[in-house]
């Protein structure tokens, strides 16, 4: 006699990620894994914003470099997952990014100065959430996913049309926040899609010393939800298979984890020093599978990019990067007494107190 | 917040006894009936009604879309509640004992405390932490403890702890109404506390203290558990010729100076009580802001009359770590009532 267990469909992801434009720009022969590549003129549109966010995260890395801003964590080279994933969503749906992530509220249409509010050292997140349908950015790792799941789970209670979508890293995958979101969302089966940047590197610890899965999209199985590995530099598998997740979602079919393989080609922040924990040549290696380059001979190839519109995309990101040296290089304009202002909507008197004191400290140095 | 008060003769219930437990269980009923977007979830809170049968029942009657039992992770519990707030929802979510809270630390401390500064008030969140808390239920490890002073110690949180039935209900009607996220605590020891009265009602308001017994000579500083240890003090008291006054805290952040400075004054002595440790402990600020606002007023230093600085002890040794009378009494004669 055996113990009576449920039986059900179970299947863990393929090995090879899928990738429907290699690094050469030409065509893969990868299982799609039931997904479609988009259009060339979806591809075109994606190339743009790309080029856009390549810009701007080298011009806000250069300025963090120069003292304008406090710190920056650079998403470069991990272009295809920002860009993928975000323009993938419903204006509808919520986003729920990390530090790590300011390509994806450029992409969402969060104004530069709005993003770049924290990390200049303001003490807010500098833009109104429910306008962009953009949470703050989660800055203690992975504790956003949990948020993704419980709006989603909202949403879902009230019948509205929104699916969530939410970035974390290899680093945050070994977070018990993601293990505990990966399962609230699965059992309650809320419309949330879990883009997993797999960037080879938390600050200095490699994956290996993270993960002895054989793939982080492993683990979905492991909660009864669907995963799936796909080349993160390729931006065309990046968002065919966020698209087929939101679907899924929309439909009430639950949640996805999407492994985006990548790698972080800048050092984790401005601080970080990243000779100490890998080589050059590694760095040269991934150059190789660089996501622009590769769409842009697809597109080339393809008849629907040339020199000329080439050549607009890169004024166009030049005009954004002048945009952000002009935004960045006024002193941002901070308010002490708005310290007190928002922490309570109930006000409280002993943070009164405390503000007066503050403002009479302030008055004092006016004077002298 | 909208309680509903009772307005002619006729419509006066005839009190019954109530328990604190039912108290709670029909504030949740009563919010979840006026506002659609309360929610209520977490471990066993569903079908079995909470282990403290808080929740009784409510599942039945509002359906599992509205009350039901979470996968058993308390930052996931916290988390999604964010995330449920955020989506304007009002969720109200249980931590099953005091220390199964601090899994959600991490989710109380850097995002429920600090979502709307962080937003400039654009995203409030609505959401209650119901925690059941400190001793004295013979309880084994980690079944006891009493965290309030690491909420207290974090702007941007409430924290609110009944003492009695009606308190029960009327704090966590308003917690639930409020646009700040609270963390209200529940002393365990209380849950089956009785009390004769009506329910809707409507107690003082959840930022205010409350003087529960009047007197002249001293005054007691007490919430959750230790009112009823300090209005056993302040019944001993009177017979040796102590006057005691006690104060119910009922808000432990924000602190109401008002009443407990007014006090103070009155009677120019003040102890503290509480169950948890004394170093760094809530009595510690207490004492440090009733005398920076008092100090010419006072007569002796304020005392802290509290748990040791020790783990909370097992079930045998108990009665030994709690604040009792005895102990209240002791440490008031220690001070020279000369001055």
């Amino acid at each position: 006699m055996t113990i009576d267990v449920p039986t059900s469909h179970r299947s863990l992801p393929q090995l090879q990620p899928v990738s429907f434009i290699g690094a050469d720009g030409q065509p893969t022969d990868v299982p799609t894994d039931g997904l479609r590549i988009p259009s060339d003129r979806t591809l075109l549109g994606l190339y743009q914003k790309m080029v856009q966010v390549r810009r701007f995260e080298a011009q806000v890395t250069h300025l963090t470099r120069q003292g304008r801003l406090a710190t920056y964590p650079s998403a470069a080279g991990q272009e295809a997952i920002e860009v993928g994933a975000t323009t993938a969503l419903a204006p509808g749906d919520w986003l729920f990014p990390t530090y790590r992530d300011s390509a994806s509220l450029l992409t969402r249409g969060v104004p530069v100065t709005e993003i770049l509010s924290a990390f200049r050292g303001d003490w807010h997140c500098g833009f109104d959430p429910n306008e962009y349908h953009t949470s703050p950015a989660a800055t203690p790792l992975a504790t956003q996913t949990l948020h993704a799941t419980g709006y989603a789970m909202a949403a879902k209670l009230k019948g509205e049309d929104a699916c969530t979508l939410t970035f974390l890293g290899d680093g945050a995958s070994s977070e018990g926040d993601t293990h505990e979101a990966f399962n609230f969302a699965s059992v309650w089966q809320t419309p949330t899609v879990f883009v997993l940047a797999n960037n080879q590197y938390a600050i200095s610890t490699p994956l290996r010393e993270q993960s002895n899965a054989t793939m982080l999209a492993d683990r979905a199985a492991g909660y009864g939800m669907p995963g799936l590995r796909v080349d993160g530099n390729d931006i065309a598998a990046v968002f065919a298979a966020v698209t087929a997740a939101l679907e899924r979602a929309r439909n009430g079919e639950g949640p996805t984890l999407i492994e985006c393989l990548t790698y972080r080609m800048e050092s984790h922040t401005n601080s970080d020093d990243p000779t100490k924990y890998r080589d050059a040549e590694e760095v040269e290696h991934w150059k190789q599978f660089d996501p622009i380059d590769r769409l842009e001979k697809h597109l080339r190839t393809a008849g629907v990019l040339d020199d000329a519109s080439a050549a607009e995309i890169t004024a166009s990101a030049e005009e954004l990067a002048t945009s952000v040296r002009d935004a960045m290089n006024t002193d941002a304009e901070v308010d002490p007494s708005e310290l007190f202002a928002y922490v309570y909507a109930n006000p409280r008197a002993n943070l009164a107190t405390q503000q007066e004191k503050l403002e009479a400290e302030l008055a004092t140095a006016a004077q002298s | 917040m909208t309680v509903t008060a009772a307005t002619t003769a006729e419509d006066v219930p005839t009190p019954v006894s109530v328990t604190m437990t039912k108290a709670l269980n029909q504030a949740l009923r009563d919010s979840l009936s006026e506002d659609e977007n309360v929610l209520v979830f977490g471990e066993d809170v569903g079908r079995l009604g909470g282990v403290f049968r808080v929740t009784e029942g409510l599942r039945k009657e509002f359906g599992p879309e509205r009350v039901w039992d979470s996968p058993l992770a308390e930052s996931g519990i916290v988390g999604t509640a964010i995330g449920m707030a955020m989506a304007g929802m009002r969720p109200v979510v249980e931590m099953q004992f005091d220390a199964y809270a601090y899994p959600a630390f991490e989710q109380i401390v850097s995002h429920v405390a600090k979502m709307r500064n962080r937003t400039k008030g654009k995203v409030s969140l609505p959401l209650t932490i119901r925690i059941p808390y400190a001793g004295d239920i013979g309880g084994v490890e980690h079944h006891s403890d009493s965290s309030e002073a690491y909420w207290c110690s974090t702007p941007g949180l409430t924290v609110v702890t009944p003492s009695n039935p009606a308190d029960a209900y009327s704090l966590l009607r308003e917690s639930i109404a409020s646009e700040d996220p609270v963390i209200f605590m529940e002393p365990k020891s209380r849950y089956w506390m009785k009390d004769e009265l009506s329910l809707p009602v409507q107690t003082a308001p959840m930022d205010r203290a409350q003087v529960v017994r009047v007197g002249s000579d001293v005054t007691l500083l007490a919430y959750g558990p230790t009112v009823r240890t300090a209005l056993a003090a302040a019944e001993e008291g009177a017979e040796h010729g102590l006057s005691i006054e006690v104060i119910d805290l009922r808000s432990l952040s924000p602190f109401d100076d008002e009443t407990v400075s007014a006090s103070v004054r009155k009677t120019s002595r003040a102890a503290i009580i509480h169950e948890a440790a004394q170093f760094g402990g809530y009595g510690a600020e207490v004492a440090a802001r009733v005398t920076e606002a008092n100090f010419t007023h006072l007569s002796a230093p304020i005392l802290r009359i509290t748990g040791f600085d020790v783990p909370y002890p097992s079930p045998k040794l108990e009665e030994y770590f709690l604040p009792t009378a005895e102990r209240i009494l002791d440490a008031l004669e220690s001070w020279d009532w000369e001055l």
